[in-house]
């Protein structure tokens, strides 16, 4: 670990912290229809999206008629996508001719697009035209983003209001998520992007005429060695930049290219990547000061952020030292730092990042829903791959999916009142609202749903043909595997210890169904306790109220979050990768 | 209810129209007028002919070139197969690998510490750089082959040694394209140099 490597770090959340109070105030603007600066570009596109669509944007909708119009919005939106990949090759923008994508992998991608995981089982730049990857793909890395924003700001919504029946209107909400919030930071990110590399084209592959051609040696159909001299490389092309900017910006973490982040394409600088990072954190962060802005608590904003801040120091902390510590098992290799380099674990990472930005990368992806990766998560050391792993299982609260981070830590922060009110032996308040034995049950159904489906998928994944022929990683990492891939699928985050062959039936089948389950028993649940909410009175806080402010309640929040976590998942995680970095360092190898 | 279906089908219509096509579109035209050259991928150039991208590496196997890093990237720096090996540290054919890598690149320049970037595969399988401690290494081979001092390559690879990104982000590299050109343009190779050396010639890609 160097000191520069620490800079970057703490700069990062420097930054993050510094931009959470403005951007904050402003989405609690957007949200209670105040007047803002952009309103004059807006509000006419605004008005004629609502005219076009239908939408009578004073109408207010009670939480299932909110919950309806959310999931007509996502099957409808969902089955656009799957049309489009089933059917680009007689569409326009697809200048390589790819056809059709399988019915399976369209399927698990429209799934994946719509949930916000953006898990790829497919190689991007041979399978997806550009007319896919920007009115398919991208469009939904907006739309799945402005509907997680619209699900916080409900669940906002019923918590500050009193005595009501409704909480807010859904179309509204999306529309001025997207128009106002996302489209905005987009545009000015995608450019910014593009002066460090990232390209923004619609040309065809170009063909590159190689400095030096290779002798490369491969094994023929008839299993004998094959030598040619390789004089070309192909260099795919694309609309790049827009996409990145939004997958970034929307916790999507969708790679244009297979290897995402990590292609020097998409990511071509360090300052590129910085760019990525602070993209994926701003929203959620920013979240965290609207919620104290709209409930009239900003103290209690900044508690859960703090909470937030805690657990990412924590997590980044020994991801960092774990990858700079490299693979004791090599053996003649120089992992040690120096002036001339990191040094470290360096399988799965690009030199441009080093450990220091790889390590902070995958910290930051996996805390928020994004599953945008910098470097190969397979590749990590066990203890390094332990966080991504467990920052998925946390739920990904910490700062979290852009919405989706914001509803599920309110979840714990209800579970945390409650386990408060049991301690003091009174009925537990949060922030004047009594939470009664229906929150504390919603709250319960979205965290077990998703302890649930983990488990029994990776039970099943781990003693059948089916998906254990799939694992690419012999002993304990096989499981880390596929616990990965159900833990990323449900939680709706999309990286994943990619070496695992996910482009099968099994796989494409059950990635799907998890990511379904994930998406919508957790919103659901989500938007009940929001309407059980708005309807209650506000009583004033008594002698008996534990307060959600402060350090101490950040303290409980923290502990609260790690014993519901460490108790559903520790025993995986101990077959996993805590066994493998025992082995490891046992000098055992698969 | 059905008044709802209506409106998010118009909804998914005029969202795909603004955000899907009109977004992308805009982007790409400022995009053009402002960066022009990295829009279209920073192409390298050389008698009107393409030669490669900056930004995207290539594969330099011949003992009188600087080695980027190994590739999973189909054969090896395949644009089209961007990628890693995703072998987990205690996976016996990542650790076989890496001593692979190390034996050979020890034969060429004994007694020195191999740096760990030149004996393991980048994210991309596409990384265009190589760390300032893997560039040092190979110093005295490429002189060796191409009949030079060390001090002449010294000096090149000094002037493509790229710092942190305005002092402070990312770590310090090489952009290996950049430098092998160089090299050529300044000290160009005998034709039997030139040629791929046969024996080091495959880089991974073995497995997938």
């Amino acid at each position: 670990m160097t000191a520069n490597g620490w800079f970057q770090i703490l700069f990062l959340l420097g930054v993050i912290l510094l931009v959470t109070r403005p951007l904050g105030a402003f989405i609690a603007r957007v949200f209670n229809g105040e007047k803002t600066f952009l309103d004059p570009v807006l509000r006419p596109i605004e008005k004629l999206i609502y005219r076009l669509t239908g939408v009578d944007e004073k109408r207010e909708m009670s939480w299932p008629e909110y919950a309806i119009a959310m999931l007509l919005f996502s099957v409808v939106s969902l089955v656009v996508l799957y049309v489009i990949e089933r059917t680009q090759q007689w569409l326009f923008l697809n200048p390589q001719k790819l056809a059709a994508v399988p019915a399976n992998v369209a399927l698990n991608t429209a799934v994946s697009f719509t949930t916000n995981t953006n898990w790829q089982s497919y190689t991007p730049e041979t399978t997806m035209s550009y007319l896919t990857q920007m009115a398919g793909l991208a469009y939904h890395n907006f739309t799945s983003a402005a509907v997680g924003i619209a699900m916080a700001i409900a669940l906002i919504r019923g918590i500050a209001r009193r005595e009501m029946k409704t909480i807010g209107n859904f179309w509204v909400d999306m529309t001025r998520g997207l128009l106002w919030i996302l489209l905005p930071l987009a545009l000015v990110g995608s450019l910014v992007l593009v002066s460090q590399g990232v390209i923004q084209n619609f040309k065809p592959y170009v063909t590159a005429h190689v400095i030096a051609p290779q002798k490369v040696t491969t094994t023929g159909s008839d299993g004998k060695p094959v030598t040619q001299v390789v004089s070309q490389q192909t260099i795919p092309q694309g609309p790049v930049a827009s996409q990145e900017a939004i997958k970034e910006l929307g916790t999507n973490g969708g790679g244009f290219f297979n290897a995402n982040s990590a292609h020097p394409y998409e990511n071509p600088t360090p300052f590129s990547n910085f760019l990525e990072m602070f993209l994926i954190l701003l929203i959620p962060s920013a979240l965290t000061y609207t919620l104290g802005r709209m409930t009239g608590s900003q103290r209690h904003g900044w508690a859960v952020w703090g909470a937030m801040a805690a657990l990412f120091l924590m997590a980044v902390t020994v991801a960092y030292w774990a990858e700079a510590r490299g693979n004791p098992e090599f053996s003649m290799v120089d992992q040690a730092h120096s002036t001339l380099q990191p040094g470290g674990n360096m399988e799965g990472k690009e030199v441009r990042f080093g450990i220091a930005d790889s390590a902070l990368f995958a910290t930051v992806t996996t805390d928020t829903s994004c599953g945008a990766v910098n470097s190969m998560h397979d590749s990590f050391t066990p203890l390094g791959g332990l966080i991504p792993l467990t920052n998925i299982m946390l739920g990904e609260i910490v700062f979290g999916g852009v919405g989706s981070g914001l509803y599920g830590m309110v979840v714990f922060v209800i579970i945390a009142v409650f386990i408060a009110g049991l301690m003091v032996g009174r009925t537990p308040e949060y922030l004047g609202k009594k939470i009664e034995s229906y929150d504390v049950k919603m709250a319960m159904l979205s965290i077990l749903v998703t302890s649930f489906v983990v488990l029994i998928l990776s039970a099943i994944a781990v003693v059948e043909p089916f998906g254990t022929s799939s694992i690419t990683n012999p002993g304990p990492h096989g499981l880390s595997q596929v616990l990965y891939a159900y833990a990323s699928t449900v939680g709706n985050n999309g990286s994943a210890f990619a070496g695992l062959n996910a482009n099968t039936l099994w796989y494409n089948m059950s990635t799907s169904a998890a990511m379904l389950l994930g998406r919508f028993f957790m919103v659901i649940p989500v938007l009940a306790i929001a309407g059980s909410l708005a309807r209650k009175k506000t009583a004033p806080p008594s002698l008996g109220t534990f307060p959600v402010t402060g350090p101490l309640f950040s303290v409980l929040l923290i502990s609260t979050i790690l014993i519901v976590v460490a108790l559903t998942f520790f025993p995986a995680l101990s077959l996993g990768p805590i066994l493998e970095h025992l082995l490891m360092y046992a000098g055992k190898a698969f | 209810m059905k008044r709802e279906l209506k409106t998010a089908f118009w909804m998914t219509i005029v969202t795909t129209i603004l955000f899907g096509i009109i977004y992308p579109l805009v982007v790409t035209a400022i995009a053009h007028v402002l960066f022009p050259a990295r829009a279209d991928g920073s192409l390298i150039r050389k008698n009107g002919v393409v030669i490669g991208s900056k930004l995207i590496g290539q594969g330099f196997s011949s003992a009188g070139y600087f080695y980027s890093r190994p590739s999973q990237a189909g054969t090896g720096y395949d644009g089209l197969s961007s990628g890693s090996s995703n072998w987990g540290q205690t996976n016996q054919q990542l650790i076989t690998q890496v001593k692979n890598y190390a034996e050979k690149l020890r034969a060429e320049n004994p007694g020195e510490p191999i740096p760990v970037d030149l004996v393991t595969d980048s994210a991309s399988g596409l990384d265009p750089d190589i760390t300032p401690a893997a560039a040092d290494f190979q110093i005295p081979r490429v002189a060796r082959e191409r009949g030079i001092s060390e001090a002449q390559v010294r000096a090149l690879v000094g002037k493509h040694t790229e710092g942190r990104q305005f002092g402070i982000f990312g770590e310090p590299r090489v952009n290996v394209q950049s430098l092998n050109l160089d090299l050529d343009a300044a000290y160009p190779m005998t034709h039997s140099a030139a040629t791929p050396a046969g024996e080091r010639a495959s880089w991974g890609g073995s497995n997938r």
